[in-house]
């Protein structure tokens, strides 16, 4: 069955004069995942910063799950699984001892910490490095615990901010594995520009560029108009065509 | 409240597992330690001299709360003006810097909560900082008969001047994510809080009395001295309050940008 877990409507972020994203629109379902793609710079992390309530918008609603970001904001954290673009991780802690803390903070119960613990840890492929520093791990399993992170707390709803940068392609396609396996019963929100990525495995294609939603579509629809790559520049590209004809006039 | 002690348990945790909390003990100590054996050397010498002279009533001021006691407390508190800004420079400051601040703010924590941990954390720190000057006064037990509750009185003045400090520090780099700026920061502003009442004899009656109150030394002294005034308690955790309600607000304005 169908169900609207993510639905953002018409947000608008000013970071001062600066406009971040503009009218920003887009629903995610269960068992869905939503590709937010866009070139650097487009407003994708500012999006997802305010569905996880790090940030409130300027306008605009965002609710997860029937919560609002803003007015119900600790039911929304409860809910939400967030990766940002590098890892929120204290390096001088062990895998093992970091997940536990994210646990508490995240409110599992102590009863069910141990057992969320060694989940996130087989899940991830982190079980042998459980009790080493974080400091001294690779980027790869950095990214990893950064995952384990977002799960611990089993939430129905997790966004990941460009989950598979500066992996290598074992590890990517490892990520890009354990993301499919995790939609099944959640809905997933992956920002990234890597056009690849989006077509092997999202659902759904959002496309933001300069703070604006250009294309919301599924990805077979978008399939009619031509490759991934075509529509991506058709979109990106119309309007810096448009924004260098205003230049040279 | 357990949101508080998970905070509190991993800023504990951070400072043990660095170096810092071995260097800012063994310094605390080193330093305490000469004041110690300075005190009691100079204590000594007067008791001969004033002996030697039979010289009554200068033997009869000499007592070891006065002489030895307030001194090295008031001595403790200069180490701490320089130590404590090390201590929590980091609490804020080192969270945004390596992006764990976004991890916290996007948890179901408070705000509250996470400034009452941080603060948790610290006091706890520097609370096991000066119980380990205890051994001082326990020393001058076995080789004298200081007054215990004009020692309790001053531990408690300096446990509370201590907690204003953490509280200071931990608003200073809520204001940054540069370390160092958060530690001269905090260091100008607790030094300001101790030389703050120099004046007091030229400004002035109404300004005078402001700056004396002001002063975080002339209501720590009292209590060195063996006086426990609600008037000395509501100054300090009227300064911690503040600084934790200027901090609540730091964390609570970063979101916007």
């Amino acid at each position: 069955m169908k169900l609207l877990m993510v639905e953002v409507r018409g947000l608008t972020k000013y970071y001062g004069e600066f406009r971040a994203i503009q009218g920003v629109s887009f629903t995610a379902q269960r068992g869905e995942i939503l590709g937010l793609l866009g070139p650097n710079g487009a407003g994708k992390t500012t999006t997802m910063r305010i569905i996880t309530g790090f940030m409130p918008a300027t306008e605009g609603t965002a609710t997860v799950d029937g919560f609002d970001v803003s007015a119900e904001s600790h039911e929304v954290r409860r809910r939400i699984g967030y990766l940002p673009e590098s890892p929120p991780l204290y390096h001088d802690m062990t895998v093992s001892s970091y997940l536990n803390f994210v646990g508490r903070i995240k409110g599992v119960g102590r009863s069910d910490l141990a057992s969320a613990l060694e989940r996130v840890l087989e899940k991830c492929f982190l079980t042998e490095v459980a009790s080493r520093i974080v400091s001294r791990l690779s980027k790869g399993y950095r990214q990893r615990v950064g995952l384990a992170q977002a799960l611990i707390h089993n939430p129905p709803v997790l966004i990941l901010d460009e989950p598979t940068i500066g992996l290598d392609p074992k590890q990517i396609i490892e990520i890009r594995g354990l993301i499919k396996e995790l939609a099944s019963e959640r809905t997933v929100i992956l920002s990234t520009h890597i056009l690849p990525e989006v077509s092997q495995i999202c659902g759904k294609v959002v496309i933001i560029n300069e703070g604006r939603v250009v294309v919301e579509k599924n990805l077979n629809e978008l399939a009619q108009g031509g490759s991934l790559e075509e529509v991506f520049l058709r979109h990106i590209s119309k309007e810096v065509g448009e924004k260098e004809g205003n230049v040279s006039n | 409240m357990r949101n508080i002690l998970t905070i509190a348990g991993k800023e504990i945790r951070s400072l043990f597992v660095s170096p810092i909390a071995y260097v800012v003990l063994t310094g605390f100590l080193l330093l305490g330690g000469w004041f110690f054996f300075n005190l009691l050397f100079r204590f000594n010498y007067l008791l001969t001299l004033y002996t030697g002279l039979q010289n009554s009533e200068g033997l009869q001021s000499l007592n070891l709360n006065e002489y030895v006691m307030a001194p090295l407390l008031h001595n403790l508190t200069i180490v701490l003006v320089i130590m404590i800004p090390i201590i929590t420079m980091r609490a804020f400051a080192e969270e945004k810097r390596s992006g764990t601040y976004e991890l916290l703010l996007t948890s179901p924590l408070t705000v509250t909560e996470i400034v009452l941990g941080k603060l948790l954390g610290a006091v706890a720190f520097i609370a096991v900082m000066i119980l380990l000057t205890g051994i001082y006064p326990v020393i001058l037990l076995f080789y004298g008969n200081p007054e215990l509750g004009i020692v309790a009185s001053g531990y408690l003045g300096l446990f509370l001047l201590g907690a204003v400090f953490v509280s200071v520090g931990l608003l200073t780099s809520s204001l940054t994510e540069n370390q160092i700026v958060a530690a001269v920061t905090c260091f100008v502003v607790l030094l300001l809080l101790y030389v703050i009442s120099w004046p007091v004899e030229t400004a002035g009656a109404v300004l005078g009395g402001a700056l004396k109150y002001l002063s975080v030394v002339d209501h720590f002294g009292e209590m060195v001295k063996g006086l426990i005034d609600t008037q000395d308690i509501v100054y300090f955790l009227s300064l911690i309050v503040l600084s934790l309600f200027l901090t609540y607000r730091s964390v609570e304005a970063s979101r916007q940008s």
